[in-house]
């Protein structure tokens, strides 16, 4: 068991997103990440409808010592990391506080009633603008296109897992990610995915 | 997945509640496991059929859960230890057999695992399988958390055993699809052997044939297990007590509202007035157990999802417990401290204990949520759910609904349950118009079909995926071919039970465990039944209306097979088929269709809409590559190409 400490105990993540980004994976390997270090998780998502374009959130309890809700009571979130900037706010409304902080992919994912014309997306400057008043800190990456260049969008996931270790809110680290990578994925998959994770770190800056 | 098997007794993972469920059963021996796919139960089946060959295991999907209840009792019957797995509503599709299996009693630990979905997460309704366990007159057990939930379920064959009869583990969504920390146990190497022995004396419960009958002895040595059971909980390390001896209010959770009623309590600072008794067997509920606390206090709140059967169990206790303990107030459900539907959370038990103790609790700094809530309304447009791009289904529906429009009488679709229950909201073109429990679509329509001699000409379709052909179709098929009920029955094959994960299921060559299986074809039995059948690829429009239009003026009960392979399928998902692009020049846009056909009207989310262009694009990201909006387009501006 590792000597890290948490800032706070719970210390409450969310990681949000729309179905088939891939937000359950990622919740996964952030868990295992931290129960390796000796911490004890709870992780609690919502995947049913996720695989038809509907928000999917996962919320994750990590502490030293105690089981928690799966549920994060209204207001305490810590951090949010949002595969989508959309689910971000949405977040921030039910979870947010003024000490809150994040970490959102800028690339959109069209709700159908955008894509049909009956609602607007608002641009990514306001969505900025927005999201900057409601945290404390913010980092906006975008994990999607340097996703596509390693082959598939699927990778922003662990983009934004590599990007959340470079923030330094958590005590997870490169290695850590390897071990996980290699006793979940195999050998095979690694590889791609530590460069994905390279990469989110270095969009933190 | 493979510390599910390969986890040693004392290393501590992070398990989803399920795999902790599976590792339970794991380590109790199991030997036989079969179910039926439904959110949130599925990947307890899927985890032990991933360990099925080194766990020496029998695992499969059944095509139904009364079957698999039945595949399971064969094997306690032989002596093993056996368990069987399925949403909510499985277990009314069950009760039939298990009203007669409880009589019957059980030999090998039997061990029936409904998972409810309170708030309906994913479910169309948020039944409970607990009130099965009363009408059943078997033991309940709910786990509080994911190493109780790992722990209670080996327990629980124990007690099978003991009481010989079956015993009701329930989980919940929060609890089957959440995850948590957990320390394993061993799990034994034993070679277990089946022997079905039924030579015996009739009454014999081990070596006598298995009936229900008598049943008026055998109702009464059931409810001699079930008092035996109750004696059992008193003593069970699963019901634990934290907090003051005497506090000002004693909370009584159980299961997922363990972890809420704990949180509520820290939310409040309320360690030192609240004591939090939770109960992890709650029926029958241990009596000398629950004395000994309601005389600690007089103030009693009862948190559970979701409708208030612990609390009504509680109150009878309690009232034939007066004299004993004196009277109780009690605060819950029924006096409307707790919400009587949904899911419960940290905060609404929260809410519930202040006003108890007479303060307020605010969740959210109240300046800070007006904000977020006003830039929410004005900028986060929601997201309703949609069919996946590439999905088969809206292609389906595409056709289906150009066609009833088109035939202009009225035609209506009746549902079940599936992805393609969807198809109620727009993103279905709002084409289903009844929706109830699986195969129910075809059972619906062969009434409706019946209707023709009351005035009702409206022509009739279903809907019914593969899955639930083999579930609950064919009985539903059959009724409407033998009773010469006018309907079209367009069954939705995707290959596979899309909406739960791809289990397997008698129309596919492969079974839970992998092996290869004769898998049967639909259309073949469609047609031994006497229907009039066709099969169409949804992806080609043309031909599928023409078809369907056909099928529709025809007389009797017809079935149009709509064959596409799910979008999110193994061998689908992440490879596209087809390049997509449109041409901007040809693209007519707001003069298109009736307006922007493809994106207004069919709204794949692989499309999007150019505001400043004025035509349409594809989303490189999100487009699966099926092709089907190219044969939508009127002008021929989407052009796909085929990739190596
Ligand atoms: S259907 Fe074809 S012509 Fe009409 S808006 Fe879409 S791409 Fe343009
Ligand atoms: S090819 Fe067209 S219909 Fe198919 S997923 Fe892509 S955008 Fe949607």
């Amino acid at each position: 068991m590792g000597t890290a400490t948490l800032t706070k105990d719970p210390y409450n993540l969310i990681i949000t997103g729309v179905g088939g980004q891939g937000n359950v994976l990622a919740s996964r390997v952030l868990g295992n990440l931290l129960a390796d270090q000796g911490f004890s998780i709870t992780i609690g998502e919502t995947f049913g409808a996720s695989q038809r374009g509907g928000s999917v959130m996962s919320h994750m309890r990590i502490s030293a010592g105690e089981s928690w809700s799966p549920q994060i009571p209204q207001g305490q979130a810590d951090m949010v990391v949002a595969l989508e900037p959309i689910e971000a706010l949405r977040v921030l409304h039910t979870y947010g506080h003024p000490g809150v902080k994040v970490i959102s992919n800028t690339r959109s994912i069209y709700p159908v009633g955008v894509i049909s014309g009956d609602n607007k997306y608002p641009s990514m400057d306001e969505l900025k603008t927005i999201i900057e008043d409601l945290t404390e800190s913010v980092w906006f990456i975008n994990a999607t296109d340097a996703a596509m260049k390693l082959g598939n969008p699927i990778f922003g996931n662990i983009m934004m897992v590599g990007a959340l270790a470079k923030t330094g809110v958590l005590p997870i680290d490169r290695d850590g990610f390897e071990k996980v990578m290699l006793r979940t994925m195999g050998e095979k998959k690694t590889p791609v995915n530590l460069k994905a994770f390279d990469m989110g770190a270095e969009m933190i800056t | 997945m493979s510390q599910l098997y390969e986890g040693k007794k004392g290393e501590k993972v992070l398990f989803m509640g399920n795999q902790a469920i599976a590792r339970g059963a794991l380590e109790a021996g199991v030997s036989v496991a079969a179910g039926y796919p439904g959110t949130p139960s599925s990947e307890i089946i899927e985890n032990l059929a991933d360990v099925s060959k080194e766990a020496n295991m029998y695992v499969e999907w059944s095509a139904n859960e009364k079957i698999a209840v039945e595949v399971a009792a064969a094997a306690s019957f032989a002596g093993l230890r056996s368990m069987c797995t399925m949403k909510q509503n499985g277990v009314n599709v069950a009760s039939d057999f298990l009203l007669h299996l409880v009589l019957s009693g059980t030999r090998g630990g039997m061990v029936l695992v409904p998972c409810d979905d309170p708030g309906a997460l994913s479910s169309i309704n948020e039944g409970e399988a607990r009130h099965f366990a009363k009408l059943l007159e078997i033991p309940l057990l709910e786990a509080g958390d994911f190493q109780e939930a790992k722990d209670m379920l080996k327990w629980a064959f124990e007690l099978s055993e003991e009481i010989h009869n079956l015993v009701m583990f329930r989980s919940v969504t929060r609890l089957s699809h959440a995850s948590g920390s957990v320390e394993l146990g061993e799990i034994p190497h034993t070679e277990p052997q089946a022997k079905f022995v039924n030579n015996g004396f009739i009454l014999d419960p081990l070596e006598g044939p298995i009936v229900s009958a008598p049943v008026g002895y055998k109702h009464g040595l059931q409810q001699d297990k079930l008092k035996k059971a109750e004696e059992l909980f008193e003593e069970s390390p699963f019901n634990t007590y934290v907090g003051p001896e005497n506090p000002e209010i004693l909370l009584i959770t159980s299961s997922g509202a363990t972890l809420y009623s704990r949180e509520a309590i820290h939310l409040c600072n309320a360690k030192d007035k609240v004591g939090l008794l939770k109960l992890g067997t709650t029926f029958p509920l241990p009596s000398k157990l629950i004395a000994k606390h309601l005389k600690t206090t007089d103030k009693v709140l009862v948190v559970e999802e979701v409708l208030p059967f612990m609390e009504e169990n509680l109150k009878v206790l309690a009232q034939e417990l007066a004299p004993e303990v004196g009277q109780k107030t009690f605060y819950g459900k029924r006096s409307g401290n707790i919400p009587m539907t949904g899911e419960l959370n940290p905060d609404l038990v929260a809410t519930a204990l202040a006003t108890l103790l007479g303060d307020a609790y605010s969740p959210q700094d109240q300046e800070y949520q007006t904000k977020a809530a006003q830039q929410v309304f004005f900028n986060a447009p929601v997201r309703d759910l949609t069919f996946c791009p590439g999905c088969p289904h809206r292609a389906s529906f595409w056709s289906i609904h150009n066609v009833l429009a088109a035939d202009n009488r009225e035609g209506f679709v009746c549902g079940d349950i599936g992805c393609y229950s969807m198809a109620f909201l727009p993103s279905g073109f709002s084409t289903l118009k009844t929706l109830h429990a699986m195969g129910s679509g075809t059972g619906v329509a062969s009434g409706f079909g019946k209707l023709g001699q009351f005035g009702l000409d409206q022509p009739v379709v279903s809907v019914c995926g593969d899955s639930t052909f083999f579930h609950s179709g064919i009985p539903a098929l059959v009724n409407a071919i033998h009773h010469k009920s006018d309907i079209t029955m367009v069954i939705l094959d995707n290959s596979g039970t899309g909406m739960t994960g791809f289990q397997s299921h008698p129309g596919l060559p492969v079974d839970a465990q992998g092996n290869e299986s004769p898998a049967l074809d639909i259309p073949t039995i469609c047609r031994a039944l006497g229907a009039t059948v066709e099969v169409c690829d949804p992806f080609y429009p043309y031909k599928t209306q023409q078809t369907f239009h056909k099928l529709l003026e025809a007389p009797g009960a017809k079935v149009l097979v709509l064959r596409q392979i799910c979008a999110l399928s193994p061998e689908k998902k992440g490879k596209k088929q087809f390049e997509m692009s449109v041409d901007e020049d040809v693209c007519l846009g707001e003069n298109c269709g009736c307006n922007k056909l493809c994106t207004r009207v069919f709204r794949c989310p692989g499309l999007r809409w150019d505001e400043e262009k004025k035509v349409a694009t594809i989303d490189e990201v999100i487009c699966a590559g099926c092709g089907m909006c190219a044969a939508i387009c009127p002008s021929g501006a989407i052009t796909r190409k085929e990739v190596a």
